[in-house]
């Protein structure tokens, strides 16, 4: 009895004494993260203290813990990457780095990890980063309450801020991208969540994603992007209560789906894009409850979508609420509040008593001779548009939502 | 030509009319401020009334101006007053109580509304310049018409005619001859096009203002290219000089000739 009491109380000792504290300060020992790094062993935390550190390529393949506090600032001198993770089972926190260099031959980044499991970088801040988080092959990851920033000037010497590429179950949370290339970046990246995070002012994309399979995205802010958000080639998507706002410019969306299958968005909101929603190749789309509004084009499709449904969205003062390449329309416009729509509710049953047809004339012409756009809100439009609606000769017949309802949905 | 300039000014102000457009203008700017209180919105749902309005309202005040007028204008002839002034002095006067007009009507509900505190203010004002602009350009037209029309009902005829060209008929031949020839780069043709209608010169000055640009899309980078520069506002501001300029001078030269 007496014996095992004894050999717990020196195995716990053990296991304590094993977990050592390596601090690190210009006057301490240990004055450099790459030192302290050599000597930290499996489990051990290093607490960098405040002060300018100013080291490159910082190599650990140890399954460590690296936090910092107020004032602990890594400065990379416009060099090289800084960190290089490769280790299961670390954390790295509460660290300012600064100053990554361009690179045309390697992608330089604050923290890159790859090959790595259960990790987490939390409550970082990077400024003036080529690359701001590169993750590679590596899974069960979680970012969290970081914030990205940079000044890049034009797509091709910028990087990304949160760049995952080949990776799963990686969980992206509350952070704040700004003045990169693309805010967050996925590429082969399966069963993941984003969420709480706020996009903006990026030079090309809010959010790009590209063959990510299974993922989820939900209460993320994306603003003022270049070319807003892209989601691309991937399958059995959620996308929910996020908002794409402001995304203006001549080649500018604030959703662009590009051959997404099996997809669910609800409940997100679209406001002052030039188009809301740029559909080409998509199948089996649920939208459900989303809101758009003042958006140049709420939505553009363009060839090949089928089977999508379109349910209990608010379309309110769009300069053009729907475009559409085809005669064949195969998608579903039911129980939307489209505020254009000009009907009455005789029965008072809070749905119009006669379809709305979404396509108007003048934006099937725009979709043929886009240079005709120079007549939107012309007197003669508003004419056109009206005889087309009577009765419709080039628009598709059956594009129409045949119970359009009467008051705004998502308030 | 300031005598009659004021008395006609005056005439038209006391004219019931005058009353009811400025009452017009007041009313719709206070019910678009009610119904959404956004400055900034309610100046794009101006845009398209006064797009369309004030060249008619300017086209048909002028023709009935004139005509009401003639007996008087035929007393003022026989006096030793130079016939130009006796006409500019009616065109100013009707141009000026139009403006006036529109832009106490529409500008008292917008400086209730706050005007001045929102961003709008810019927007708001090149609205108003455009739409004085509108209603010297239309009156002169209108002015010209009847001066060569002898035929009061003929007149207003034209004069209609004329204002329906503008605002819809010079659309659609636009509309069409983009369809049709669209293998062809267009942007040129469109700008000019554009620049040589005045209502269709005003809707792009007010939309490339406002942040519908962005969708024009490569045309509307193209336009936002010339429009946006100095050059490009210059040019249009002056092409609306022009189009007050060229029908005065018509209007001169008619005068002149015309045996009343």
């Amino acid at each position: 009895m007496l014996r095992g009491g004894l050999i717990l109380v020196f195995l716990s000792l053990g296991f304590l004494g094993q977990a050592k504290k390596i601090e690190v300060c210009s006057t301490c020992e240990i004055s450099s993260i790459k030192k302290a790094v050599e000597v930290a062993k499996d489990g051990d935390v290093i607490f960098v203290k405040k002060g300018i550190y100013k080291e490159n390529s910082i190599e650990i393949y140890k399954s460590i813990t690296i936090y910092g506090e107020v004032g602990t600032i890594v400065d990379g001198s416009n060099k090289e990457g800084i960190f290089i993770i490769s280790a299961n089972n670390f954390t790295i926190r509460n660290l300012k780095i600064i100053n990554v260099g361009i690179s045309y031959i390697k992608e330089q980044s604050a923290i890159k990890v790859f090959k790595s499991n259960n990790f987490t970088i939390k409550n970082i801040v990077l400024a003036n980063v080529y690359f701001g988080f590169l993750i590679e092959k590596s899974h069960f990851g979680k970012i969290i309450n970081n914030t990205v920033s940079s000044l890049a000037k034009n797509e091709a010497n910028s990087g990304n801020g949160i760049h995952i590429w080949h990776s799963s179950n990686v969980e992206v949370e509350g952070n704040e991208v700004f003045g990169m290339r693309d805010g967050i970046y996925f590429e082969f990246v399966t069963q993941s969540k984003i969420h709480n995070n706020f996009s903006h002012n990026n030079i090309r994309y809010g959010l790009h994603f590209m063959f990510s399979n299974n993922d989820t995205y939900y209460n993320n802010e994306f603003k003022n992007n270049g070319a807003g958000v892209a989601v691309m080639f991937s399958k059995f998507i959620k996308m929910y209560q996020n908002k794409f706002i402001h995304n203006w410019g001549s080649a500018s969306y604030g959703l662009l789906l590009k051959e997404i299958y099996d997809a669910e968005i609800y409940n997100n909101i679209f406001q002052e894009n030039t188009i809301g929603i740029k559909g080409e190749g998509c199948n089996r789309i649920n939208y459900k409850n989303n809101t758009f509004l003042r958006n140049g084009w709420a939505i553009k499709i363009a060839g090949a979508c089928y089977a999508n449904i379109f349910e209990y969205n608010d379309f309110l003062h769009n300069s053009l609420d729907l475009s559409y390449d085809t005669k064949v329309n195969d998608n579903k416009f039911e129980n939307n509040y489209w505020s254009e729509y000009t009907g009455y509710d005789l029965d008072k049953d809070g749905i119009g008593d006669i379809p709305y047809r979404p396509v108007k004339l003048f934006s099937y012409i725009v979709n043929r001779t886009p240079e005709a756009l120079v007549l939107l809100r012309s007197l003669f439009v508003d004419i056109i548009n009206f005889s087309e609606k009577v009765s419709p000769v080039f628009t598709p017949d059956d594009l129409m939502d045949i119970n359009p309802v009467m008051k705004r949905i998502n308030d | 030509m300031l005598k009659i300039l004021k008395y006609s000014f005056y005439d038209l102000m006391r004219s019931r009319w005058s009353y009811v457009y400025f009452a017009f203008y007041l009313a719709l700017g206070f019910v678009l401020l009610f119904l959404n209180n956004d400055v900034s919105k309610a100046v794009i749902t101006l845009m398209n009334i006064i797009i369309v309005l004030t060249p008619m309202i300017g086209t048909i005040f002028g023709v009935m101006y004139y005509y009401n007028s003639k007996e008087f204008t035929e007393l003022l002839l026989a006096q030793p007053i130079n016939r130009n002034k006796i006409f500019m002095g009616q065109y100013l006067g009707i141009s000026l109580s139009l403006t006036l007009s529109l832009v106490l009507g529409l500008g008292i509900p917008f400086i209730a509304y706050g005007l001045f505190k929102s961003s709008a203010i810019f927007d708001f004002s090149l609205l108003l310049v455009i739409g004085s602009f509108l209603n010297f350009i239309f009156v002169a037209l209108s002015y010209n018409i009847a001066l060569s029309t002898e035929n009061k009902i003929k007149g207003f005829g034209y004069a209609i005619l004329m204002w329906l060209f503008f605002a819809v008929i010079y659309d659609g031949i636009f509309l069409i001859s983009l369809v049709m020839f669209d293998q062809y780069p267009l942007d040129k043709f469109s700008l000019i096009a554009t620049m040589s209608n005045p209502i269709d010169l005003s809707r792009i000055l007010i939309l490339l203002k406002l942040d519908i640009s962005a969708l024009l899309g490569y045309t509307g980078a193209v336009f936002r290219k010339f429009f946006g520069t100095n050059l490009g506002m210059f040019l249009s501001i002056s092409i609306l000089v022009m189009w007050v300029v060229l029908p005065v001078i018509r209007m001169n030269f008619k005068l002149r000739k015309k045996d009343f």
